[in-house]
């Protein structure tokens, strides 16, 4: 037996602090009216830190202080200018990357070879490519002078915290805008190192503010009457909620939500990535991803051998400690999100779908759940209509690609959608027709700053990413 | 277990598919295609396994022992074979408690040589043979070169296959030497030499380790080290999952070899992990799997000093050969 012996990443390249306040105006302040809460490892519940919970007041702080950088100093700079704070905060982020993936990977659960090799390579990118666009917004097709919007109030979700910050606060202050953001109430720690990187660039005070907090907090980022732009990550419940807050006003707003995806798999894949592409789209980061291919439409005639194979590779999964660098699955990032996975996978198997997981000791402590497969789904089963947020597959069949594309499209979401097929016309056809925002062929979970993200109906509207981010944030 | 991920026939159907031209092509061509940056994907990271401690410690004596030593030069002379054969059967003379490798593989002319250094060590003695590395001469040459080191005391034949005929389409000659050749080794252990450099696609990889798992090779093995691509991660992977899906179809487990290129003990523990991942730890042995190496084992032997005894020593404190 191979065993391989445990190789944890050491947590003393991260410094983190009993508590932290508020990020306003260039400085760590205390809240003053609000109080503070625990941010905990999910994979221990060992608790990190203790961070304040900002109130109306301190979020008034925050837009007042936005305001005025726009006004005074962020606005006016010429794009060449800000594009050197930019390039400084994307280098800052490469040369900082071990320590906020350990962070990362501690307050959020996700495994350190996640958070080292894609959400902060990624996030270190976003930021190079947005500097390299704020000198050049006259030729990004929104007309020979964009202007900016103002003040953007921005709110992410806790499923990638820093990669998130850096989709939202890179393009809003390439195109001049400067942003109040809260981030997530489970995964605050990174966005604070941020807020220090920030302080280490010299970035101008205002510029970015950093609320944390929870919902309360984030309705008033959101209806705060001075924020010019709103932008929001996360379930499609809020989305509608943030969506009634604003309507009627100026406010301009983007909403990135949930999803269901379908990866679709012909009976002309290529086999064996596919199934590396099925347990990536569903496992890579505990499947807390709202693009996650939690739906998996395979071929009839190939579904019996297909399923031999994926589970073979997830009894290979290594579920465990997020920081030993072996890991393939973390934890579950907090007890609510846990219980939402058990529920749902619960009225999975009342409905009559059968559940499978790899024999895989958990921890006792922390908040697990087995990657898991359910097959003998159907369309109308809870597990294949809502979106579960876990490590969760749903497996339906197909037997014609009309029926594929049928099935795919049959969802009230439609943010991305896998293509599994060694024939290019086929791979064509299928990605015309399906409804969503990403359509990823012989790859999933695929992701690059020059390429916009977004989706369709009920998964929101807006894009990140590439030229086409730019325009929320943009007067166009 | 049924047959995975390859839409192989049952068991009593394989016999059937080097039958003719025809059935060898079909099957070949029904295999499923490689997407090759997947395959690259997957390598990589593979790649990042970090492998520490007691697990290092054990996959670097595993790894002495599943290495060939190899001389393959024109200026072998039986001088250097029997340094060769010494340092096989005792790679690391301060400490006996290091494993011997697996073989030592030479030419055919050097078979005598190396047989009598090698009696009664346990150490396999593998030749290449079939007009290595080209593959280019009759098949009469071929079966007359393998006769020729069995009889001299090779326990195992490293062929090659004929690349010309295979991308030619020509797989029934390819079968059909391979099977001439399998009959010409008598009980000595076929590896097949798939040249993987000059097959260029990861499709062509996984025909040519399912046309030689079919007519009968007990190995497969990337490369003669002589083009210059020899063995890739991505390519020992695609080797690897033909194996399984082999086993998973007839029962029979192949061995695979990757050779050339291979050369610290890093790369060694990569391939190691590739072997775990992909095919299964049945795998981890010497019987099954292999390194065609000559510059590596020195590197193991380096590292595994500096485990049991915290400092490196240097190249001067392993035997050049």
């Amino acid at each position: 037996m191979f065993d391989y012996a445990p190789a944890p990443e050491s947590r003393s390249v991260v410094t983190i602090r009993d508590s932290y306040g508020l990020f306003i105006d260039g400085e760590f302040v205390d809240p003053t009216d609000g109080g503070a809460r625990k941010t905990v490892n999910p994979a221990t519940e060992e608790v990190l830190a203790e961070v304040a919970e900002a109130g109306p007041g301190d979020v008034d702080r925050a837009v007042a202080a936005a305001r005025a950088a726009y006004q005074r100093v962020w606005g006016p700079m010429p794009g060449r200018d800000r594009a050197k704070y930019l390039f400084r905060i994307a280098r800052a982020l490469a040369e900082r990357s071990r320590e906020l993936a350990v962070l990362e990977s501690l307050d959020n659960g996700k495994p350190i070879r996640e958070s080292r090799d894609v959400d902060l390579p990624l996030a270190s990118a976003h930021f190079f490519y947005y500097a390299g666009w704020a000198d050049k917004l006259p030729y990004a097709g929104f007309g020979p002078d964009p202007r900016p919007l103002g003040v953007a109030g921005q709110v992410i979700p806790w499923n990638f915290p820093l990669l998130m910050l850096a989709w939202k606060i890179a393009p809003a202050l390439a195109a001049g805008n400067t942003v109040v953001l809260k981030p997530a109430e489970t995964t605050p720690l990174t966005a604070l190192l941020f807020a220090e990187i920030c302080q280490q660039a010299d970035l101008p005070p205002g510029v970015v503010n950093i609320v944390t907090g929870a919902g309360a907090t984030g309705q008033a980022v959101v209806g705060h009457p001075d924020v010019d732009k709103v932008a929001f990550t996360g379930s499609t419940d809020v989305g509608r909620q943030i969506a009634r807050a604003v309507a009627g006003s100026r406010k301009k707003l983007t909403l990135e939500l949930g999803g269901k995806a379908a990866n679709i798999v012909f009976d002309d894949a290529p086999i064996d990535q596919a199934v590396e592409g099925i347990v990536n789209g569903i496992f890579f980061n505990q499947g807390h991803v709202c693009c996650a291919g939690s739906r998996l439409l395979v071929q009839e005639s190939i579904a019996e051998p297909l399923l031999e194979s994926l589970k073979r590779r997830m009894a290979r999964l290594r579920v465990g400690d997020p920081l030993d660098k072996n890991t393939d699955v973390g934890a579950i990032n907090s007890a609510a999100q846990l219980d939402r996975i058990r529920t749902l996978a619960a009225a999975g198997t009342d409905e009559g779908a059968q559940a499978w997981s790899p024999p895989c000791d958990l921890p006792e402590q922390g908040f697990w759940f087995a990657p898991t497969l359910f097959t003998g789904v159907s369309q109308a089963h809870r597990i294949a209509r809502e979106e579960i947020f876990g490590p969760v597959l749903s497996v339906l069949t197909f037997r014609t690609p009309d029926e594929a594309i049928a099935k795919a499209n049959n969802t009230p979401y439609g943010l991305s959608a896998g293509i599994w097929s060694e024939k290019g016309s086929r791979i064509l056809w299928a990605a015309d027709r399906l409804r969503a925002g990403v359509v990823w062929a012989n790859t999933f979970n695929k992701f690059d700053p020059t390429s916009p993200f977004g989706g369709y109906q009920e998964s929101g509207y807006g894009r990140e990413g590439g030229r086409h981010g730019l325009e929320a944030y943009l007067d166009v | 277990m049924t047959a995975v991920s390859t839409p192989a026939p049952a068991r009593h159907d394989l016999a059937e598919v080097g039958r003719n031209a025809a059935t060898l092509r079909s099957f070949l061509h029904g295999l499923p295609g490689v997407d090759e940056v997947g395959a690259r994907q997957r390598a990589a990271t593979l790649g990042t396994r970090s492998i520490k401690t007691t697990a290092k410690a054990w996959a670097i004596d595993l790894a002495v022992r599943m290495v060939d030593l190899t001389t393959l030069e024109g200026a072998d002379t039986p001088g250097k074979v029997r340094a060769l054969c010494a340092k096989a059967r005792r790679p690391d003379p301060t400490d006996p408690g290091c494993p011997p490798v697996a073989a030592v593989c030479v030419y055919p002319s050097m078979v005598p040589t190396a047989a009598e250094a090698l009696t009664g060590s346990g150490v396999h003695l593998a030749s290449v043979a079939t007009a290595f590395p080209s593959g280019q001469a009759p098949l009469e040459v071929k079966l007359a070169d393998t006769r020729a080191a069995v009889a001299a005391g090779a326990d195992e034949i490293d062929m090659v296959i004929n690349r010309g005929a295979f991308l030619a389409g020509r797989y029934e000659q390819v079968y059909a030497e391979i099977v001439a050749v399998k009959q010409a080794c008598g009980d000595a252990h076929l590896k097949v030499i798939l040249e993987t450099g000059e097959l260029a696609t990861y499709d062509n990889v996984r025909r040519a380790s399912w046309l030689a798992m079919l007519a009968g090779g007990d190995f497969i093995k990337t490369s003669t080290g002589k083009v210059p691509v020899a063995a890739t991660l991505p390519v020992t992977l695609i080797m690897l999952e033909a194996v399984r899906d082999f086993h998973a179809a007839t029962g029979r487990r192949i061995g695979v070899k990757p050779a050339g290129g291979i050369r610290t003990t890093k790369d060694a523990i990569k391939y190691l992990v590739l072997v775990n991942e992909t095919a299964g730890d049945e795998w981890l042995t010497p019987d099954l799997f292999r390194f065609g190496a000559s510059t590596l084992l020195n590197d193991l032997l380096m590292q595994r000093s500096k485990l049991h005894t915290g400092v490196y020593s240097g190249p001067d404190y392993v035997t050049l050969d």
